[in-house]
């Protein structure tokens, strides 16, 4: 009953005749996998997000270049490449080189620990979900290095900006996965996605909330999109740069995006299962287990879509009421919700009757 | 133990290139981390000498050049340069010419006020509206080329009237287009005047008390936010304005809403108005007695002014009896506007900036001239 992919890919390595290029091959194809497959996918992402904020916004949207405008992305990427890559003068060259770098590889590098199906992750690693976050929240630090060296007032601002954004944010997204662990009693996302016969967001509705709204925070999306605020700070961290340097950035911020949308699906929304699968038996097993990458990928645009339409909709928040939004609603909010989930599990689990 | 941290104010040069200051302002804002401590607003990057132009232009080569002042209400620069040349000279306007010069000073504040409702929400980072906003103003250009054949620079009004009667049918698209806004206005305000997030930007920032209004010469919504009742149309009527009904919308607190919300208002009632213009108008001929091309006008000195969509738009004529203006001078509402600006922006925060300046719609074509 395994997946067809993963059995073609584990024959595939099988058949090899060498051990050696067993492992280098069993290496390098997951490898291969998540840097292309995300970079693929944020093309599509790109078009998916101009198509659907046009629709919103009551205009067409790139609709020439290939089927729908599908290739406008690839059109775009192609002309940010050949842009001549400016470093200003004053800049902190080797930090202004290296943040792009440090917003763009952590981003990819999660993918490593997401499942996209069942038994479709690179890593299983036991402790996915806090690796996970803690690799996600190194983004911050890439931001506020390209803030900084780029020696642009704009862009100090947005750095600053985006720390103390990410430092108050952080914290209620963590709690509030808590609730989550508490229900599981794992850190693996394999995990958590198994044990999901009923999906999360109908035991944990609030951590659901508490946690989309710092991940948006965490991907810098409007309405919380504050360290690159265009018509405050110009375009904030980013403002100096160009070229493939700024291509970093914009991908990692679509790449962030697909991972909010993914995680959301994974926490609360039953990740790669088939909606109530359990109660079909053994054809909602096979749908979840054969095909979990579309149900999957459906899950993940319906919240990557609903990032779109809330930056179709809502204006920019300001930084004090941002902050105040996470430490005095969030957080409490957050912190209650674990309390209420560590009662109730505990009085299921019987720990109270002893 | 208590450390000490040195901190600095950083200055920054807002501008004149910047996506939010309309144009080419430039704010020298002094900050101490997101709070404003000083603003020196720099004006002057746009200025076109557009008074001095009169002095070598007669009366009809120079009424182009005013459509330059404002160009989002381009009829509100034109109209009170053609009432200060008719007051001085005598020249007598048609009916018909008055009803089409309201419809269309209407249409033009509409258009403004769209156009305000558009940035001032992209300033707050709502990039949506103002593609609605566009989407309906385009109707109104639509039908103001189909009026005058252009859809920026009308150059419409001549003296003694307006350059050409409206085309067929052109009566009742105005009309149908007054039905249909009413109902867009109805549109943004579901989406906008309920959202937490907005109601939080704008409520009791900004707040500019009367005396402060007094005090700076401000004008149109920002005064009528702040809750003094004067629009120039009721107080100082001019053309045909004493025969409509219409309200004056005014604020309570003068704060940032008050000042989105007089704007919407006004819009309805502008409509109200057309409508109502649109029912009386009568026949008969645009322009009385077509003027020479040179033509003079005697000696004297007069001051006109109309209710532009930003505040009174005055002109102040000298003649000298030639068919060249002597002194021609615009007291335009964006420059007495800004005056309030630094005032308003100190302690406040700096994403406020655009809220605020985003809500007093300054246009800097007019603030420099």
């Amino acid at each position: 009953m395994n997946n067809v992919i993963v059995e073609i890919y584990t024959n595939l390595i099988n058949s090899l005749p060498f051990e050696p290029l067993k492992v280098i091959l069993g290496t390098l194809i997951p490898v291969l996998g998540i840097v292309t497959l995300p970079l693929l996918t944020t093309f599509l992402l790109i078009w998916w997000e101009r198509r659907l904020i046009a629709f919103v916004q009551a205009r067409l949207g790139p609709n020439r270049l290939g089927p729908g405008g599908l290739f406008q992305s690839f059109a775009d990427a192609l002309k940010v490449l050949l842009k001549e890559d400016i470093v200003s003068k004053d800049a902190d060259k080797i930090l202004f080189s290296l943040a792009p770098v440090l917003v763009f590889v952590p981003g990819i590098l999660v993918y490593s620990l997401m499942p996209v199906g069942h038994q479709m992750v690179v890593t299983n690693v036991n402790v996915a979900i806090f690796l996970f976050l803690s690799v996600a929240s190194l983004t911050t630090i890439g931001i506020l290095m390209a803030g900084w060296s780029s020696n642009n007032k704009y862009s100090l601002m947005g750095g600053i900006r985006a720390v103390a954004q990410a430092i108050s944010y952080e914290i209620p997204l963590l709690l509030s996965i808590v609730g989550v662990i508490l229900l599981t009693g794992s850190l693996s996302i394999v995990d958590i996605v198994e044990k999901q016969d009923v999906w999360n967001i109908f035991k944990q509705p609030l951590a659901f909330f508490i946690f989309f709204t710092c991940a948006l925070s965490e991907v810098n999306r409007i309405p919380f999109d504050l360290p690159e605020a265009e018509s405050e700070l110009v375009s904030g961290y980013n403002t100096e740069y160009s070229g493939f340097k700024f291509a970093l950035f914009f991908l990692a911020e679509y790449v962030n995006t697909f991972t909010l949308g993914a995680l959301c699906s994974l926490l609360f929304f039953g990740g790669w299962r088939f909606p109530f699968d359990y109660l079909l038996g053994d054809i909602g097993m096979q749908l979840s287990n054969q095909l979990g990458i579309i149900w999957f990928f459906i899950k993940t645009m319906f919240f990557f879509s609903v990032v779109v339409w809330i930056r179709g909709t809502l204006p920019r928040v300001r930084t004090d009421q941002l902050m105040s939004f996470a430490w005095k609603y969030l957080l409490p909010l957050s912190l209650f919700n674990i309390f209420i989930t560590a009662i109730i599990t505990g009085f299921l689990s019987g720990a109270f009757s002893r | 133990m208590t450390v000490e941290f040195k901190t600095e104010e950083m200055v920054i040069n807002m501008g004149p290139h910047h996506p939010s200051t309309h144009g080419v302002l430039r704010l020298i804002v002094t900050l101490d981390g997101e709070i404003i401590k000083k603003v020196e607003p720099v004006i002057g990057y746009l200025h076109r000498s557009i008074e001095r132009l009169a002095q070598d232009r007669n009366y009809f080569q120079y009424l182009p050049v005013v459509d330059r002042v404002d160009y989002i209400s381009i009829i509100a620069a034109e109209w009170p340069l053609v009432l200060a040349v008719e007051k001085i000279g005598g020249i007598e306007v048609p009916e018909r010419a008055e009803y089409i010069r309201v419809i269309t000073a209407e249409l033009t504040r509409i258009m403004s006020h769209l156009f305000y409702l558009g940035t001032f929400l992209l300033d707050l980072g709502a990039t949506t509206v103002i593609m609605y906003a566009l989407r309906e103003r385009e109707k109104i250009i639509d039908l103001m080329e189909e009026l005058t054949g252009q859809r920026m620079m009308f150059n419409y009004f001549r003296y003694g009237g307006v350059n050409a009667d409206v085309p067929e049918g052109w009566l009742s698209k105005v009309d149908e287009f007054c039905d249909y806004f009413v109902k867009m206005i109805d549109e943004y305000e579901i989406l906008i005047n309920k959202n937490p997030i907005f109601l939080s930007r704008v409520e009791n920032i900004g707040i500019i008390p009367k005396e402060m209004i007094v005090e700076y010469g401000a004008c149109g919504p920002i005064m009528r936010a702040s809750g003094i009742k004067y629009d120039v149309r009721r107080d100082d009527p001019y053309s045909i304005y004493d025969r409509f009904d219409f309200d004056i919308p005014v604020g309570r607190k003068g704060d940032t809403l008050d000042r989105y919300l007089v704007r919407m208002q006004e819009m309805r009632e502008s409509v109200k108005i057309i409508k109502q213009a649109v029912k009386q108008i009568p026949s008969g001929p645009c322009l009385k007695k077509k003027l020479a091309f040179s033509f003079k006008i005697p000696a004297g000195e007069a001051y006109c002014q109309v209710e532009a969509p930003r505040g009174n738009m005055g002109v102040y004529l000298i003649s000298n009896g030639t068919n060249i203006p002597a002194r021609v001078k615009y007291r335009t509402p964006s420059y007495a506007n800004m005056q309030i600006l630094p005032e308003v922006l100190k302690g406040t925060f700096l994403s406020d900036i655009m809220a605020i300046f985003g809500s007093f719609d300054v246009i800097l074509p007019e603030v420099d001239r």
